[in-house]
């Protein structure tokens, strides 16, 4: 009896996070792409065709008839679109730069440092997640607009004479991203980092390495999958960042959380953002499948 | 063609006081906070010696091999190389090559790449490289496995990795970190004859670190026995087998009982020792203790002696005790006999023959015996 329950345990172990994908990622992406292949209308919910269950199955397939490709053929048509997902990649690939650049020797001197204070490093790099996400980029705000505190330091102390315009351009945007997802960079570069064995470091200092040279090809190739994980886990939410360039960026700066949110909100289209959003998904798609393969080949590799 | 014992055993520049040692290591201390790992040791390696540093772990082995190295700095004291004081100069500018104890292969790289490694990093010709590269492989054996990653490869073909990679550079001194440690019995002593042939073969100096006092016997020209930091003994295999300096020693190195007691006299090169287990011995000794010095006597159990009657020379070097426990390994036969104050006696005997007659049982009446040259004095 004890064999049959824990095999049944164990089957619901593994069903639980299909069951999980399931229910809150695939049931509404395909909401979502149903609606995508709708069309608007004045009414509630605000697109057609909207299945009637009573109709019968020939209801539902003649309704289906209705589906087309309209609004993605449409995504094309305006430019605007395009050049709002090229420049969500783009200033989110900077920002995962900037964030790596950061996070790195963050991660490192964490990693490096005696195993004693590590727990309580790894408490401070998740402290900001204490405070709410968007009380932290409010503040930001008051920091970085012409009047605030960053302006109003660097002119008491002359480095500048006029305050700098940070404030509603892709720079605010850059430190927006780069403060709020740093935890998720350093997080699993220092998991790599940790567990690397130090004689690894001696050995090629024994070969010949300076220390420099024994960073570069040792220690960084053998981060890489940490490195790998924390870009994605950076690049992924910022390419759709709605908040951080509604709040810190200008009335110009054009990214795709904006222009769906504006899509579905302003224009009451739901159909053009459901298409929006699943052109964002598929984009999405393509680094994920790369950090998995990635991820694969480290594991074989037996890392 | 020379047999390589031949050239052992003609090899002994630590007795010619005329040459000059290779690495000397000049009362050098090592402390970690108020640990004091190395103590004031002194120690002289001569050019293309096999030197086994032995000791149980947390003597202080390990922290002089990568002094060594240049992983750890003297605190005090100084380990002059060739001639050249080693103070300061880091691992990468030493003519010095470790392999590591956990090998530390680099798991993103091929075999060939592991072993090319130092070679890139000095700025070998590509075509220079992949010859030695070659050589190296097939010095280990491994001309197959060039492709494959650390982790496609046994615990054996590792251990040939980090050797062939520590190897590369041909390196004046080779030091080995416990290099058999991780390796089964059976492929451990291979290993031994593989890598003494191949030190030979190379005419490196080879320092190795080792806690398994059959590896320092077995490849080793000469050992130095460390404790708390300190060496205690440096000689070589024979030597500190049959004429350990210390009491430490004989326990340390194989099996060996000590009888203790009161010298009595010395004539003629023989020393007399009474009281000891209520026997007295008469055992062969260079050194002549004063008369009422405790003294003590160590003797192998090889050279003890089990039999029913009582030897010539009894009561001196021989005692009555009855057979407490018998131990058959094959090769030999290890008797435990315990004497009437209860102290046991450990003698072996090889089974020359096949099946003895008459053998030896548990709780038979017997004497034990040795020889007046069987045992050391030992000064302590």
């Amino acid at each position: 009896m004890t064999r049959v329950a824990s095999a049944l345990f164990s089957r619901l172990v593994i069903i639980i996070p299909y069951a999980w994908l399931l229910f809150f990622f695939l049931i509404p992406f395909f909401i979502v792409f149903r609606i995508s292949l709708s069309q608007t209308a004045v009414a509630m919910p605000p697109y057609t065709p909207v299945f009637d269950l009573f109709g019968g199955l020939s209801g539902i397939v003649e309704k289906a008839r209705e589906f087309s490709f309209d609004n993605y053929v449409w995504l094309t048509e305006d430019v605007l679109y395009f050049n709002a997902y090229v420049s969500s990649v783009i200033i989110a690939a900077i920002s995962t730069l900037l964030t790596l650049l950061i996070a790195y020797p963050i991660a490192y001197g964490m990693a490096k440092a005696p195993k004693t204070v590590r727990p309580t490093l790894l408490m401070l790099v998740i402290l900001p997640f204490w405070t709410s996400f968007l009380i932290r980029v409010y503040a930001w705000i008051a920091i970085l607009k012409p009047e605030g505190l960053l302006n109003q330091f660097l002119l008491a102390t002359g480095v500048i004479d006029q305050p700098l315009i940070i404030l509603n351009t892709n720079w605010a945007i850059y430190i927006g991203i780069v403060y709020s997802y740093l935890p998720f960079m350093v997080l699993p570069i220092y998991s790599s980092l940790e567990k690397m064995d130090h004689t690894l470091t001696e050995a090629a200092l024994d070969l010949g390495c300076t220390p420099f040279t024994a960073f570069w090809r040792v220690t960084f190739p053998l981060s890489l999958a940490g490195v790998v994980a924390g870009c994605l886990l950076v690049f992924i939410p910022a390419v759709g960042e709605f908040v951080i360039p509604d709040l810190l960026g200008g009335s110009e700066t054009l990214m795709i959380g904006k222009t769906l949110w504006n899509e579905f909100n302003a224009n009451r289209d739901w159909p053009v953002s459901s298409a929006v959003a699943t052109i964002l998904l598929l984009i999405l798609v393509l680094p994920i499948v790369y950090f998995q393969n990635a991820q694969a080949k480290a594991d074989s590799e037996g890392r | 063609m020379k047999s390589l014992g031949s050239i052992r055993r003609s090899f002994a520049p630590w007795a010619d006081p005329a040459s000059k040692p290779f690495i000397s290591v000049k009362n050098v201390t090592k402390r970690f906070g108020d640990f004091t790992a190395v103590d004031d040791l002194s120690l002289d390696i001569y050019t293309r010696e096999f030197f086994a540093l032995l000791g149980a772990s947390g003597c202080g082995k390990s922290t002089l091999l990568r002094m060594l190295a240049g992983f750890e700095q003297p605190t005090s004291g100084e380990i002059i190389l060739d001639g050249q004081s080693l103070a300061g100069i880091p691992p990468y500018r030493r003519p010095v090559n470790m392999m590591f104890q956990s090998y530390a292969l680099f798991p993103h790289m091929t075999v060939e790449n592991n072993i090319a490694f130092g070679l890139k990093q000095d700025g070998m010709p590509k075509a220079d490289i992949a010859a030695r590269v070659a050589q190296m492989l097939k010095l280990v054996k491994l001309e197959k496995f060039s492709q494959r990653k650390p982790h496609q490869l046994s615990g054996g073909q590792r251990q040939r990795v980090a050797l062939a990679r520590s190897l590369a550079k041909r390196p004046k001194v080779l030091l080995l970190d416990e290099p058999l440690g991780a390796l089964d019995k059976k492929l451990r002593e291979e290993t031994q004859f593989e890598l003494m042939d191949l030190q030979q073969e190379l005419g490196l100096t080879f320092v190795v670190v080792t806690h398994d006092q059959e590896e320092a016997m077995t490849m080793a020209d000469r050992i130095a026995v460390m404790s708390h930091g300190k060496v205690i003994q440096v000689a070589t295999p024979a030597e500190i087998y049959e004429a350990p300096n210390s009491r430490f020693v004989a326990d340390f190195i194989g099996d060996v009982n000590i009888f203790e007691g009161a010298v009595s006299g010395a004539e003629g090169g023989y020393v007399r020792l009474e009281g000891a287990n209520g026997f007295p011995i008469r055992m062969a000794s260079p050194e002549r203790p004063a008369a009422g010095a405790r003294s003590a006597v160590a003797v192998r159990p090889e050279k003890i002696r089990v039999s029913r009657q009582p030897p010539a020379n009894a009561p001196v070097n021989a005692v009555q005790g009855e057979i407490w426990d018998i131990g058959y390994l094959g090769d030999m036969t290890v008797f435990h006999v315990r004497l009437k104050d209860g102290r046991v006696i450990k003698a072996s005997s090889l089974n020359a023959v096949r099946a003895v007659e008459d053998p030896l049982g548990y709780d038979q009446e017997v004497w034990v015996s040795f020889g007046e040259d069987a045992g050391v004095v030992l000064k302590d």
